[in-house]
């Protein structure tokens, strides 16, 4: 299954271990996290569920191609990982 | 009068108590770190806090006895495939204005990119106000300073009846409803707008309204601090005149009305409109006690040079005697007064840039 990893910067905010869930996009994945956890969902993703503008997604290294539809196909050994983008000051 | 007045921040929330001989002390500082852009006391002891975490999102927390919590933020709806025309998005940006809705567990939240949320059950759970955001004038209302967004700033709502209300849009005009919300028309008359095109200087959709503020003994009475003046309403925001006697000029966020006398009020003026600094670099606050006929310049015990405080929107309160002020400034000064504005004394603290001041109720 997936790993989905969260971002310690969330820790000031709300619980957010890393997960091994089921699912065979990244959608499904985070879906299946924020089903345990509904309170982050509104953290990583927008209210169209498209991921936050200030939020970054990594799917093994590289960056999340379909932030809107979060369509991304992840397999059994892929790792999810959901930080922040930095910004302001 | 208040013994607790509240300061949202950049980088927290400031709960500050009076201190014994005059002025206030900071007693207690929360979230530390995270902006805060609305606050809300309300007499049951309850108290809200809106946060803009920035990357995380619009958040809604409440205090009880029992502690914080968070709570409910407002939820945009879907955005419908046919929708594709509509400029703004349909996901909560900022929650700007909160204010009770006169009905036991009612609230008001007015929200970037444009939304009006109400909640009946103490901020558990928000429906949008599907007439406004689906009223086609929407399309017109335009983003505000620092962001691509239209926002509502200001929610006034009828001491004497909850079904009447009245929202100040940066930058869309006063919207009115006298059904809580069921139907909405834009109602401001007599403003106008000189940055723009000369033939919508005058159209009620293109008032830049900084913010709005009645009298809540008499909320027949309304004033606003605009973009490019100050003007004032005897008839609920229908008509408007504007108050060009205002001192030392025109341009300005904030405004504070008395409680019970609908002739009082306060502003805090600035360079209009690039600039945005105080007038000669001096801290004052333009009150006028004859409706706006006459303005007096009060400047007792606040800076006299090379200051270049700015005071946002809702950075300027009084609380429901008319007797104490207090406002915070975009370089983290916070002044109070105990004597409706004629001396005001400095918090000893170097605050973070200041969004929102708010006393207690009662």
């Amino acid at each position: 299954m997936p790993t989905v990893s969260f971002t310690s910067a969330l820790r000031r905010f709300l619980d957010a271990p890393p997960a091994e869930v089921a699912g065979s996009t990244v959608g499904e994945a985070l879906a299946a996290v924020f089903a345990e956890r509904p309170a982050l969902r509104g953290y990583v993703l927008d209210d169209q569920g498209a991921v936050r503008r200030h939020v970054a997604v990594y799917v093994n290294g590289l960056a999340l191609h379909d932030r809107e539809r979060l369509t991304d196909a992840v397999g059994p050994r892929d790792d999810i990982y959901v930080f922040q983008a930095l910004t302001g000051g | 009068m208040s013994d607790r007045l509240y300061v949202g921040t950049r980088k927290g929330l400031f709960e500050l108590a009076p201190r014994r001989g005059g002025g206030w002390d900071i007693a207690e500082a929360h979230f530390l770190g995270d902006p805060v852009t609305a606050i809300l006391p309300q007499p049951d002891g309850a108290l809200y806090a809106a946060l803009d975490l920035g990357h995380f999102g619009a958040k809604l927390w409440r205090r009880d006895p029992g502690g914080w919590r968070e709570i409910a933020v407002p939820i945009y709806p879907p955005k419908p495939e046919n929708a594709g025309d509509d400029p703004h998005p349909w996901s909560l940006g900022r929650i700007w204005a909160l204010e009770p809705g006169g009905v036991s567990g009612r609230l008001w939240a007015g929200t970037m990119p444009g939304g009006l949320f109400r909640s009946d059950d103490g901020g558990e759970s928000w429906a949008l106000n599907e007439p406004l955001w689906h009223m086609p004038q929407r399309r017109q209302w335009m983003g505000v300073a620092g962001g691509e967004q239209p926002g509502i700033s200001t929610v006034l709502v009828d001491p004497r009846n909850p079904a009447d209300i009245r929202i100040g849009v940066s930058t869309a005009g006063m919207w009115a409803s006298t059904d809580t919300g069921a139907s909405w028309s834009l109602i401001n008359q007599g403003m106008y707008n000189e940055y723009m095109p000369p033939d919508l200087q005058g159209d009620p959709i293109a008032q830049d309204i900084h913010r709005l503020a009645h009298c809540p003994a008499r909320p027949e009475i309304v004033w606003c601090q605009h973009h490019n003046g100050v003007f004032r309403s005897e008839n609920g925001g229908a008509n408007w005149h504007e108050l060009t006697a205002v001192r030392p000029s025109k341009f300005g966020f904030a405004v504070a009305a008395h409680p019970r006398n609908p002739d009082t009020a306060w502003f805090v003026p600035a360079v209009k409109d690039e600039r945005r600094i105080p007038v000669d670099a001096k801290v004052v606050v333009a009150r006028t006690r004859d409706g706006g006929e006459s303005f007096e310049v009060l400047s007792r015990g606040l800076p006299h040079r090379h200051a270049y405080d700015l005071v946002w929107r809702h950075a300027l309160a009084v609380d429901d005697t008319g007797e104490r002020l207090a406002f915070g400034s975009t370089t983290g000064g916070l002044w109070t007064s105990n004597d409706a504005g004629e001396a005001w004394t400095a918090l000893d603290a170097r605050l973070p840039p200041v969004a929102v001041v708010r006393f207690a109720a009662g």
